[in-house]
């Protein structure tokens, strides 16, 4: 199956290169796509200079949702069968992405999360206070979609044709993780988390400050009740 | 209705002057049409409000509205808020497009690069 691993940067030119490196090394049978939103720091002509990717260069920044959607239309628009979502960031890990892409080859969902939850976690520590934030994402989304989510932050994904065309079209641009979880448990997705090894992050800063902690929980709810509460894309209830 | 006050005649001025700003503004092509017509509206009612004095206080009566001029506000107020929910609508629908623009860009000028490379 033809598949795609986007990667979204802003301002990874430490990381970038790197990552492509080991992605063509491990995953030679797999395309790359950097879509570089707008960094200052030549993120983009590394990776072009790189050469193993496939390099979008978007005129200004969109933000985290707008490049990934870049990612999907771009997977659409050349018949991909699958599409990764693979952070910049290095908190990735290349090796990992065969255990996300072979749940979605075999069929077993329609989206794969590569979550730090789900086994006991190994080499992640994280604060407290994320913890206690993630449980109640945890619950809220339980809430909402009946679907037990461990991880919504997680940018770490794959997506089968269907789930990405379909966000090819609609992509929240707020908080695009949380809120994508709640889409496409809406509109029937099937969604399933895999354990994956995670590293704290080796260059750039998180999109969460913990001091903003409680700030950006509060605009992460309301979002995604937001998200909740939008009418359904796809209405049919039949399992797909 | 009875003799006309000073500050019905500044009303009827106003509301009038305000009528032809919009209408001379899609005239020039300066304001779209989709986007007049609660300015076009609004303002309607505020030239009908100004010499219909007595509707006033038939409308703030109807409301249970003590002070006449206090319904005005309500008024003035609602039209304000339905034309500044109107700018968040047209704001976030620019806001889509043009974010699909900036991607259509990115994904063409790569299309463009590829294809310059090879010829």
């Amino acid at each position: 199956m033809k598949t795609l691993i986007i990667i979204p940067v802003y301002n990874e030119s430490a990381n970038i290169s790197k990552i492509l490196d080991e992605i063509a090394e491990m995953f030679p049978q797999y395309d790359a796509l950097v879509v570089n939103d707008a960094s200052t720091d030549g993120s983009g002509r590394i990776a072009e200079e790189n050469g193993k990717a496939a390099v979008v260069n978007l005129p200004f920044n969109l933000g985290i949702g707008g490049a990934v959607q870049t990612g999907f239309k771009y997977g659409r628009d050349r018949d991909y069968d699958i599409a990764l979502q693979f952070d910049g960031d290095g908190q990735h890990q290349v090796s990992e992405i065969k255990k996300l892409v072979s749940v979605i080859e075999e069929g077993g969902a329609d989206v794969v999360i590569g979550s730090r939850f789900n086994e006991k976690t190994v080499g992640f520590t994280t604060h407290t206070l994320r913890r206690i934030g993630i449980r109640i994402f945890q619950g809220f989304s339980y809430l909402m979609i009946g679907q037990k989510i461990t991880d919504h932050t997680s940018g770490f994904r794959a997506y089968n044709r269907r789930s990405f065309c379909f966000l090819a079209n609609h992509y929240p641009t707020d908080f695009p993780e949380p809120e994508v979880v709640i889409l496409l448990g809406r509109n029937h997705f099937v969604i399933k988390e895999v354990f994956t090894q995670m590293l704290r992050r080796q260059g750039g800063v998180s999109s969460i400050p913990l001091a903003k902690g409680p700030y950006y929980m509060i605009k992460v709810m309301l979002a995604m009740f937001m998200a909740s509460i939008r009418s359904r894309i796809i209405t049919d209830n039949k399992k797909l | 209705m009875g003799e006309i006050s000073q500050i019905q005649i500044v009303a009827i001025t106003v509301s009038l002057l305000l009528f032809l700003f919009i209408m001379y503004l899609v005239r020039s092509q300066r304001l779209k049409e989709e986007y007049s017509l609660l300015w076009i509206f609004f303002s309607l009612v505020f030239i009908l409000f100004s010499f219909w004095r007595s509707g006033l206080d038939y409308i703030s009566d109807f409301l249970g509205v003590a002070y006449p001029p206090a319904a005005l506000f309500m008024i003035l107020l609602m039209a304000i808020f339905l034309i500044l929910i109107e700018f968040s609508i047209i704001i976030s629908k620019l806001a889509d497009k043009n974010k699909s623009l900036a991607q259509e860009i990115g994904m063409l000028k790569e299309r463009l690069k590829k294809i310059e490379k090879r010829s």
